[in-house]
């Protein structure tokens, strides 16, 4: 679909930035591909946002290598920024600034904007325009911001949590528009502590940790690498296990972990829940809240980490 | 696919930023309800009041004295108290930093700013110098020496309060930006003529800059003196100083 050749969007190795004497970002390795979007997952406190600014040229890193469209953000800011979208995580913007003042006076300062009214209108900016920033909700701002990174046509966009704190018609106006940035050929690389945004949007994944990039790939490699889907359901205690396990397809599990309460576990699809349901039948037993949750990258999380992600 | 956000990326020309960077700073000056007291409410009101009341002992015409003082205290009010409140509160709320990553160089949002602050304050300058005229101000001396002290208070007055506005919390600068124009104001040569404090005083006084201004335009507008060199060497030292300073310490967020 995308060509992997050629120089990547970004190519982190061994990222180290410091705050005082704690390394916020701790041997960061990270590549991203040009016309892909990159997800950096990971719960807060994990460096994300340090890394974005690297990446942005705000911080300094204190060791390793990093090239943004093969630029060093650190020295040759001024060649990169006309290049790159940015978007961050909070603030940025005048208090008594109008909306779409904003909007326009940052297309201005670009050589080819794209269509202000336009562009508001998709965010559902146009209602608001004439609305001083400081009067304007949490996700109009997050709006507001988010057409600010992409108003001046860059190839590379950097989102820091672009959908925190949205309502989800929000939500969704924001992944349309960064799959369309996505199909247009824009690159994208975007931080969240949302599970689902990773897997609904994202090309790759890395999962930061402490500062680290603890697995990446694609949300499917990530998901199938780790433990597999669970089937529960609950019927009388005591049920004959071992016809069951007969019955079910190759490499699936049962168990009863607890008396009355059963935990399948395999490659859940509806082959696996149509076998189990018959197997039910047969025996007589009337299968009460049966639930099948498919491995997410949630799951993943928590493996790596032993820690939850808030979602 | 629409095509419509195929990467087309490019800094506009500079001179368009920088135009249209000052268009936008001067129109949010201009706006700034707080900001109009500050410029225009209070030196106005100060001009009519004192010029029209007894309230202190000068020589001469008192609106002679006075405009003079008024015009140097425009100056402070957008160069400095203006300008430091409004700088320090973009950089806490980190307007400072995104624009920083926009194609806009940071030398060209400067430039921005002092042409909102030369616009703000050549507005300021001429409804000074009409109400003043209106009170029956007869003013002397050489424009151009008013023209040169008045860039060069400018200049001091900026350079201070970028240098406040790009080091102290936003809520610091405030108080301290807003401390110094009172205090200015009456111990500043503006209203209360610096003859009327004790010696050692008048001399530390007489080297703030709002002083240095208000003096050196009182020699050329009352007095029809030349070029005040004495002042006028204050605030270049000032502006040096205070310019230097800020370039050095100014942090962006
Ligand atoms: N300017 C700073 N000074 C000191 N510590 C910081 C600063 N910025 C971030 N940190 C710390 O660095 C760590 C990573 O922060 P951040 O990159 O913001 O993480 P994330 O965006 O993943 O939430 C956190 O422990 C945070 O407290
Ligand atoms: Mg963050």
């Amino acid at each position: 679909m995308h060509s992997a050749g050629g120089t990547p969007a970004v190519e982190a190795v061994g990222l180290v930035k410091r705050y005082g004497g704690t390394a916020a970002v701790d041997g960061l390795d990270l590549t991203v591909r040009t016309g892909t979007v990159t997800a950096v997952l990971g719960p807060n406190g994990a460096g994300k946002t340090t890394t974005i600014e690297c990446c942005e040229g705000y911080r300094v890193p204190d060791a390793g290598r990093l090239r943004v469209l093969g630029l060093d953000p650190a020295t040759q800011a001024a060649t990169l920024r006309p290049r790159i979208g940015v978007m961050l995580q909070e603030g940025g913007i005048y208090p008594g600034i109008r909306a779409l003042e904003m909007l326009r006076h940052v297309a201005g300062l670009h050589a080819h904007p794209l269509d202000v009214p336009e562009l508001a209108e998709r965010l559902g900016l146009d209602s608001c325009g004439r609305t001083p920033y400081r009067r304007l909700s949490g996700g109009q701002r997050q709006r507001l911001a988010l057409a600010l990174a992409v108003v001046g046509r860059p190839e590379l966009v950097f989102l820091d949590e672009p959908t925190a704190g949205l309502d989800p018609q929000a939500r969704h106006a924001t992944w349309d528009l960064i799959r369309e940035l996505r199909a247009d050929g824009v690159t994208t690389v975007l931080t969240t502590h949302f599970m689902d945004e990773a897997e609904e949007l994202a090309d790759e994944v890395a999962i930061v940790d402490a500062g680290r990039v603890i697995a990446h790939g694609s949300p499917a490699e990530l998901s199938r690498g780790g433990s597999a889907d669970v089937l529960r359901f609950s019927g009388r205690p005591g049920l004959d296990l071992a016809s069951l396990r007969a019955a079910l397809p190759a490499g699936s599990q049962a168990e009863e972990p607890s008396p009355g309460n059963y935990r399948i576990t395999g490659d859940v699809g509806p082959r696996l829940l149509a076998t189990v349901t018959a197997w039910c039948a047969q025996h007589g037993v009337l299968a009460d809240r049966i639930s099948t949750r498919r491995h997410t990258l949630e799951d993943v999380f928590l493996e790596l980490t032993g820690k939850e992600l808030r979602s | 696919m629409t095509g419509r956000h195929t990467p087309r990326p490019g800094a506009a020309p500079l001179p368009r930023m920088i135009a249209a960077q000052a268009a936008l700073e001067t129109r949010m000056m201009l706006r700034h309800g707080e900001q109009l007291l500050l410029t225009v409410v209070i030196p106005t009101l100060l001009l009519v009041l004192f010029s029209t009341v007894d309230l202190v002992d000068v020589d001469g015409e008192r609106v002679d004295f006075l405009t003079p003082g008024v015009l140097a205290l425009a100056v402070l009010s957008t160069a400095f108290t203006g300008q430091a409140i409004a700088t320090g509160f973009e950089r806490r709320y980190g307007v400072l930093k995104r624009l920083g990553a926009s194609p806009l160089p940071r030398w060209a949002l400067l430039c921005g700013k002092t042409a909102a602050v030369l616009v703000t304050l050549a507005l300021q300058t001429v409804l000074l110098t009409a109400a003043a005229l209106a009170l029956g101000w007869s003013p002397h001396g050489n424009p151009l020496s008013v023209v040169v002290l008045l860039l060069l208070g400018t200049a001091a007055c900026s350079g201070l309060g970028l240098l406040m506005a790009g080091t102290l919390r936003a809520e610091a600068t405030l108080a301290a930006a807003n401390l110094v124009f009172v205090l200015l104001l009456f111990f500043g040569g503006v209203v209360v003529p610096l003859d009327e404090f004790p010696d050692g005083a008048r001399a530390v006084l007489g080297l703030t800059p709002l002083a240095a201004l208000s003096d050196g335009l009182r020699d050329v507008l009352r007095d029809g003196a030349a070029m005040p060199w004495g002042d006028a060497g204050v605030l270049a030292v000032w502006a040096v100083l205070a310019l230097a300073a800020a370039g050095r310490f100014f942090r962006w967020e």
